[in-house]
């Protein structure tokens, strides 16, 4: 674009993170139609993000990380000049000179040099094999190096260094750090959490060497090991500098403009050096002395000059220093005063070592502020915790239960200590306050009517929350909860809009009266006809406490299709067939039974997470035909479709293995036939390992059994899912007849007292007391429910009838398993197959951007 | 068309063009109370359902949100008045009257008449839109 009257030049000396930015604020402020933008970029490619460098190894290429994938700006006011240096600069003429030769006038200059690495003076820095941890050509020698090499040592145990030894272990080398303080990330970390730190760190294989400096660099022309002060080796054939930064500022001081005591060009709050025509962004550039390390502040510092330059008052008055990182897969996050230099500051730490956990809350000497903290192991309270300090809302009355795990006295959802900003659903960016407007204030509905949200399904449709991955609808939940609980309102637990009860409530109901139908107990207890909520639950409930056939009399009208059916539907209408395989054990002639039917009706075949044979693509009039062939073969329904006992999943055990200390197989197909078919509110998952070393991973399991030298241990409420959950120790080295006891009583208390949906560890949450409470009911029996809570239990056992082999002897059962009413021959042509690695898959019928829920619904 | 979505009364067999359209399904005894069956009507997939008070109404089998043929096996229910089904796959509820769905007024699903005739379901034509 050229004009009669020249434009106003502004010229961008350096393109990393911040130079980019700042072109790309011009540009989309309008500086570049009234200014005509050169940028000077010394590395041979545009800006890219640095931040993420490591993540380059994993890259296709560079493109992969590149701030402007296309290599040019699409403004024609802007010119992009790389693999230029810009060697002088002269005030008085106002020009740069470039390394090509040329000279370049300005009339705006912004220096944008960003910073170099430290390389702290020892001997033999320069020897070969020695590298610095900055750009992609950088990375690109260390990858060359490490070719040949086995090992490698960084210098610096920071955030850089940290990042670079995570490029080393990359790289397959084995990996040293050295760092001089005596902990590691020095800066934001102290020294309890550089200790948790470096036992991460470690148990990563990386070798820490704190509080030790490096005394010389070793090698004849080739690097082969680091000398640390006191005559101690690390030998190494790679060796990375990563002891921090210096602003690059050499241009500026051979320009006379001022610089900061400890480098930097010195600016003002719009980022204007001592010459007004010049400014300075990012790291090379110290507002008010002090140089920021990090991208955050340069982007806002790039703002503020653009502004200026357009008239703007925009002023840069330092920066949140917080950080939040993953770090070798490592959580560590410090925020705020974390080294509590306020004054009268006081610390709140919680520290395990064993997790791996140190959290610390630095708040006021009143103890009402938060402000700052540090966290590692486990950072995912730094969302709820940043925006506490920046806000400087008052804390809760127990701060330490913002940091504490939930059942050790932490706040499960902590939702009355969330600030209003704090993000609920990170899915939809829905924040605190805006579930809490939609549940003051009435909003229009698709109707065009005003409503209000009164509950979760009503928040989830009006702001998205919860309705993409579903692990926020339990703090959704409580909020509603504790939302109307501090107005005084009552908060209903009631199961829908049919029965005012909760799920216990109503299991107590159906127990005292001893109903034994729906409709009994909707005209007793509730309105109108029912629902796809309540109908399943009473069904559920009356199997428990009746534990009659599921599609006996009316009750096959109750239940969720998989019930009805005794199979689980699949995203096309069909449904998949899971035999059950006690324990996971099975002979080679089951074994071939279940190949020959899933090979004659043409079924795909997977096995699960479960140790079972799931098969796949059966038309519902296919399964009774399946079932008579699997049934005679001696299988019978694995309850796959249920909410009810699953799978008990085991190792090979002390038959076989040689570490065993306990036949863990009898032991899972004791447990798995023991509480078959028990209906329950949720899905039941069971585990048992023959030892310590955990290979039925029981732990994930809602219980869980351990072999000890003396027995076996008892662990309770672990799940997998959307939430996961650690089952946690009931009762240890308990005797085969004491262990069967505590886990009838375990299961049926939770069968008894649990909500809708609700999986055994959110229910252990819920149980006032935790699992202290439920010990003292399992194990010390102080509500003397015990026996009772026994003979429940073995009622069930000595009603349980194989479901599938029940129907196959009912006509009338079997006379819903057609494909059509009038013409069960004719298969529906809606059910189609196509072929994946040489199974079938279904054809179509695509899911139209439906949202599948996961986690406990609303 | 009326807006009576059935009748349990009606007897006329006489054969007028719109007799032609109509399609024996099960006996009426063959269909519980508050449960749907699938049917073939004319090549298409039905949904037929029978209500607690023994309306009879039909729906076309297949979940518009997903594309599956499975709308009869979805569990009855009331809210308010309405009498619905809700889907297997993911739950809507689509009201049994008129194929409304109750949660996504963008969503429907085609609704057939239906009459019982004799003690024997039959399925008629598919019903137009009706105005919201």
């Amino acid at each position: 674009m050229t004009s009669t009257t020249p434009r106003p030049r502004l010229v961008v000396v350096g393109h990393g993170m911040v130079g980019h930015r700042l072109v790309q604020a011009a540009v989309e402020r309008g500086l570049s139609a009234t200014h005509d933008i050169v940028v000077v970029g010394e590395e041979p490619r545009p800006a890219y993000d640095r931040v993420a460098l490591t993540s380059y190894f994993a890259a296709s290429g560079p493109e992969e990380l590149s701030l402007l994938p296309s290599g040019s700006y699409d403004d024609p006011a802007v010119e992009l000049l790389l693999g230029t240096e810009v060697t002088a600069l002269d005030r008085a003429d106002r020009t740069v000179a470039l390394s090509d030769g040329r000279v370049l006038g300005y009339d705006q200059l912004v220096l944008a040099t960003g910073a170099a690495p430290f390389v702290p003076p020892v001997p033999g820095r320069d020897l070969d094999g020695c590298f610095v941890y900055r750009t992609i050509e950088d990375l690109d020698a260390i990858r060359a190096a490490a070719g040949p090499a086995t090992a490698g040592v960084v210098v610096g145990g920071g955030l850089l260094g940290l990042e670079a030894a995570n490029a080393l272990v990359q790289l397959g080398l084995e990996t040293h750090v050295v760092e001089m303080a005596p902990r590691l990330m020095p800066v934001q970390l102290d020294e309890a959490a550089g200790a948790t730190l470096v036992r991460h760190v470690e148990g990563l294989g990386v070798q820490v060497h704190t509080g030790v400096a490096t005394e010389s660099v070793s090698g004849a022309d080739r690097v082969d090991g680091l000398v640390l002060a006191g005559g101690a080796r690390v030998e190494a054939q790679v060796v990375v500098f990563s002891a921090g930064i210096r602003p690059r500022d050499a241009l500026a001081r051979a320009a006379g403009l001022e610089v900061a005591e400890r480098g930097g060009v010195l600016v003002d709050e719009q980022c204007r050096s001592s010459d007004e025509r010049i400014w300075a962004v990012g790291e090379c550039a110290a507002p008010g002395g002090r140089m920021y390390g990090l991208v955050a502040p340069g982007y806002d510092m790039a703002e503020v000059v653009v502004d200026a330059l357009l008239g703007g008052a925009g002023r840069f008055v330092g920066a949140d220093m917080s950080t939040k990182l993953k770090l070798l897969g490592v959580d560590v996050a410090s925020f705020g005063d974390a080294f509590a230099t306020t004054e009268g500051a006081l610390e709140l730490v919680f520290s395990d070592a064993v997790a791996g956990l140190y959290k610390k809350l630095v708040v006021s000497d009143d103890g009402r502020r938060l402000l700052g903290g540090i966290l590692v192991g486990d950072a995912s309270a730094y969302g709820v915790l940043r925006p506490m300090v920046a806000s400087g809302i008052d804390l809760p009355d127990n701060p330490e239960e913002l940091i504490l795990p939930p059942g050790r006295g932490g706040a499960a959802t902590g939702v009355a200590s969330l600030p209003p900003e704090a993000q609920v659903c990170s899915c939809n960016n829905v924040t605190k306050a805006d579930l809490l407007e939609r549940l003051d204030q009435a909003h229009p509905g698709p109707d065009g009517a005003e409503h209000h949200c009164e509950d979760v399904a009503a928040l989830k449709a009006c702001t998205g929350a919860g309705s993409t991955c579903g692990s926020c609808v339990g703090t959704v939940k409580a909020l509603v909860e504790d939302h109307f609980a501090a107005q005084g309102r009552e908060v209903s637990r009631a199961l829908c809009e049919h029965f005012a009860l909760s799920r216990a409530e109503l299991f107590d109901v159906v127990a005292i009266h001893g109903y034994r139908s729906f409709d009994e107990v909707v005209a007793a207890h509730g309105t109108g006809r029912g629902c796809d909520v309540c109908k399943p639950t009473v069904a559920s409930v009356l199997a428990s406490l009746v534990n009659e056939h599921v599609l006996g009399e009316q009750r096959a009208v109750l239940q969720d299709t998989n019930d009805a059916f005794l199979a689980n539907i699949q995203r096309n209408g069909s449904y998949s067939v899971v035999p059950r395989i006690p324990g996971g054990e099975i002979t080679p002639d089951k074994l071939i039974v279940i190949g020959e039917v899933a090979r004659d009706h043409g079924l795909y075949t997977k096995i699960t997470g479960g140790q079972r044979i799931d098969l796949f693509g059966a038309r519902v009039e296919e399964l009774p035909v399946i079932w008579r062939r699997l049934v005679d073969a001696g299988f019978e329904s694995g309850h796959a479709y249920g909410k009810s006992l699953r799978t008990v999943k085991s190792c090979v055990g002390s038959t076989w293995c040689r570490f065993g200390v306990q036949d863990s197989v009898q032991m899972a197909i004791d447990l798995e036939l023991r509480y078959r078919g028990l209906r329950s509110p949720h899905k039941l998952k069971g585990g048992v390992s023959g030892c310590a070393r955990e290979c039925a991973e029981a732990r994930s399991k809602d219980f869980g059994v351990i072999a000890t030298e003396k027995g076996w241990n008892l662990y309770v409420g672990g799940n997998g899912g959307a939430t996961p959950a650690h089952a946690r120790l009931l009762a240890g080295d308990l005797d085969d007849e004491t262990l069967v006891r505590y886990l009838d009583r375990y299961l049926m208390y939770y069968v008894r007292t649990a909500d809708r949906l609700q999986r055994t560890a959110p229910w252990l949450d819920s149980l006032e007391g935790g699992l202290d409470r439920l010990r003292e009911v399992v194990v010390d029996d102080v509500l003397g429910l015990g026996s009772e809570l026994e003979a429940a239990m073995a009622r069930h056992v000595a009603t349980y009838v194989d479901e599938w082999s029940a129907v196959l002897d009912d006509p009338d059962k079997l006379a819903r398993f057609v494909s059509f009413v009038n013409a069960p021959e004719t298969p529906d042509p809606a059910v189609s197959f196509g072929t994946v690695r040489e199974q079938i898959v279904p054809n179509g019928p695509v899911d139209l951007g439906a949202t599948i829920p996961v986690g406990a619904p609303a | 068309m009326t807006t009576s979505t059935s009748t349990s009364t009606s007897t006329s067999t006489s054969a007028g063009p719109d007799e032609l359209l109509w399609v024996p399904v099960c006996p009426l005894d063959a269909l519980a109370r508050e449960a749907g069956v699938p049917a073939l009507v004319r090549g298409e997939a039905v949904a037929v359902f029978r209500t607690h008070d023994d309306q009879v109404h039909a729906l076309s089998n297949i979940d518009p949100v997903t594309g599956a043929s499975v709308l009869s096996r979805g569990i009855i229910g009331t809210r308010g008045d309405e009498v619905f089904v809700a889907s297997p796959l993911h739950k809507e509820h689509y009201a049994l009257r008129d194929g409304r769905c109750l949660d996504d007024p963008t969503l429907r699903v085609a609704a057939y008449d239906t009459r019982v005739v004799d003690g024997e379901v039959q399925v008629g034509g598919r019903r137009p839109e009706c105005p919201q």
